[in-house]
């Protein structure tokens, strides 16, 4: 396929001004400028673009939410938290094509009817968000932002704005209540941020790679971006690929591209001559799949299907050496160091699964232990305030549910590998 | 102290949001910055400049976990310990630190020069085990290539 949001990686300087100009940077503002706002949304609606930071909401969708309130104050946030684990794609385009994102907001703020951008980066790319201001800053320069852009009358002022380490600020209400400098625990949810978000105002938050594709449904037509991918989810998709692979890596590829061409054709196979044993599709928080289902399509449908989710497109990799129970407790101590602290069946229930798996690690499993852990996930499936707790147990219920033996081999005193040691504190 | 170059680039970041309260958090990354490390003090003066109430500034400073409360190194080093880089040998690499410097985890050195922390996924997972020095990056970590790139900071 065609490269389209990696179409500049990689090349000379891509990341300032000049050179990205050349390579077609920003050629997509004079087409949107021609349409009215209302066909702009009209147009990313019939594209079928559906959000890639997680959730797939239809981006048009969101837009025409937030673009019919009334009201002049409306803001744009692009979220560029990036923190779910295995998730490496929008490094990418921040790090070599952040003029691709700048010259989707400021279609996606044309067409929503707001003047002023957050870009929410995270603390942990600090070289990533000082490319980011430079090129904020060119783009101001040469009256890409800032007031009567083009000559056309429309203004937009787009600023970065630095997180400090907390993964559920990638949540996007509690993205906005760090924005504003508050501890960053989610909203209550009606009133969603397209009706009342940032500082009240009505405010659309889109992933780095949702804004970074809007150029492409200008200049392909909706027409033209429906034919890559998938019917149900058209459009290219970044696969940010780790683990055991021979290459692991960022990829772009059709939505729909089956879990065994990216992991053998393009990531050449599973290293050290090994064999396949699990798979998570779409970052930490979506259940684990196994070699039985290679010949999933990757993209929103066929993975729920399959019983997981397309998430943020990060795949990481496990060979048959890993212990599935070292694997979960490592994603486990991640869920239980992120839960944000507010409800209490995330909060409670990420540290009782914790404290099972460390005295599983610690050679002193017992019998039962899995059906204990799935009793603690029953305490907070379904009862959360917000997603995160409900993806803190995908690891450990889709664990169990394919590699029960790993866990029995835990009771007893281990399975005398001690494979587990090396893997958690 | 806050010098008045901090104080005015704070000031300059506020500017930037329709409420001055939004630059909080880059303001305590500017401070923590300059001096290395948080206080109490460094907090109230914060709130008092962008007119927080000081309990509010304190409660949501302390959510956040790349703010530090007690001194560390001059090169504060994160090495990642999620998953792809727990497969790839992260905890290795957290055994050599530990003995290479002599000290725990999120303590400095005797000469102030480093301090080492674990980090949760940090985006670098193609090249796992991953690290940040500071603003710096390493990928594909074994403990031979952390003491050739420990080298380069004084
Ligand atoms: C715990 C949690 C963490 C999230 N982290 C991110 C993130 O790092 N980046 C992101 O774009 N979306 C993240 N999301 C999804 C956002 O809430 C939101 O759906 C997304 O930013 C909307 O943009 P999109 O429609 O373009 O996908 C996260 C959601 C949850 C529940
Ligand atoms: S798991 Fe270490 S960088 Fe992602």
């Amino acid at each position: 396929m065609e490269q389209m949001l990696l179409n500049r990686v990689g090349k000379a300087k891509s990341a300032e001004i000049d050179a990205a100009l050349k390579l077609g940077a920003y050629a997509a503002l004079e087409p949107a400028f021609r349409m009215r706002p209302a066909d702009v949304v009209h147009e990313v609606k019939q594209s079928g673009l559906r959000g890639r930071g997680g959730a797939g909401f239809p981006t048009g969708l969101k837009w025409e939410f937030c673009a019919t309130v009334p009201g002049s104050e409306k803001y744009l946030l692009c979220n560029a938290d990036e923190g779910e684990p295995g998730t490496f794609k929008d490094r990418f385009i921040l790090e070599h094509d952040p003029h691709l994102l700048i010259e989707g907001m400021i279609i996606s703020a044309y067409a929503i009817g707001a003047t002023q951008g957050y870009i929410y980066i995270r603390a942990e790319y600090p070289a990533q968000r000082d490319i980011l201001e430079k090129a904020v800053a060119q783009a101001y320069m040469r009256g890409y932002l800032g007031s009567n852009i083009l000559g056309k009358g429309v203004n937009f002022d787009l600023a970065v704005h630095t997180g400090a380490g907390a993964y559920i600020c990638g949540e996007e209400t509690a993205l906005i209540e760090s924005l504003e400098g508050k501890r960053g625990q989610p909203r209550m949810r009606p009133p969603f941020p397209a009706i009342e978000g940032a500082w009240r105002k009505p405010t659309v938050v889109n992933n780095v790679e949702t804004l970074a594709a809007v150029p492409f449904v200008i200049t392909l037509t909706a027409e033209g971006f429906q034919k890559i991918g998938e019917e149900s989810s058209p459009g290219p998709k970044l696969f940010a690929v780790s683990g055991a692979v021979n290459k692991p890596g960022g990829y772009e590829l059709p939505m729909g591209t089956t879990l065994r061409e990216l992991i053998f054709d393009h990531c050449g196979g599973i290293s050290g001559g090994r064999r396949l044993k699990a798979v998570i599709p779409g970052g930490a928080s979506t259940p684990m799949l196994t070699a039985d289902h290679l010949d999933v399509k990757l993209d929103f449908k066929s993975l729920v299907a399959a019983g997981s989710m397309l998430g943020s497109g990060a795949v990481i990799v496990m060979d048959d050496s890993t212990c599935m129970v070292s694997a979960a407790a490592v994603l486990i101590r991640f869920f239980k160091h992120e839960s944000c602290g507010k409800c209490t069946p995330c909060r409670e229930g990420t540290g009782w699964l914790y404290q099972v798996y460390r005295r599983m690690l610690n050679g002193q499993g017992r019998d039962g232990d899995a059906d204990l852990l799935l009793r603690i996930c029953d305490s907070i499936q379904g009862k959360c305030f917000c997603p995160l707790g409900e993806g803190a147990i995908q690891p450990v219920l889709s664990s169990i549910r394919y590699f029960r033996a790993d866990y029995e081999k835990c009771a007893g005193g281990g399975c005398g590998e001690k494979v587990c040691r090396p893997m958690v504190h | 102290m806050i010098s008045e170059a901090v104080i005015e680039r704070i000031r300059k970041t506020a500017d930037r949001y329709p409420e001055r309260r939004a630059a909080l958090i880059p303001a305590l990354t500017i401070l923590q910055d300059e001096l290395g490390h948080l206080s109490l003090d460094t907090v109230r003066s914060v709130a008092e400049e962008l007119n927080v109430p000081a309990p509010e500034a304190f409660g949501a400073a302390s959510f956040y976990s790349l703010f530090r409360w007690k001194p560390s190194g001059r090169h504060v080093i994160h090495v990642c310990h999620n998953l792809s880089c727990s497969l790839l040998g992260a905890e290795t690499l957290l055994d050599h630190l530990g003995k290479k410097l002599g000290v725990p985890e999120g303590q400095a050195t005797a000469d102030g020069r480093f301090s080492f922390e674990r980090i949760e996924c940090i985006g670098r997972c193609d090249g796992a085990p991953s690290m940040l020095v500071g603003k710096d990056s390493y990928d594909n970590l074994t403990p031979g290539k952390i003491d050739e790139i420990l080298q380069q900071y004084t």
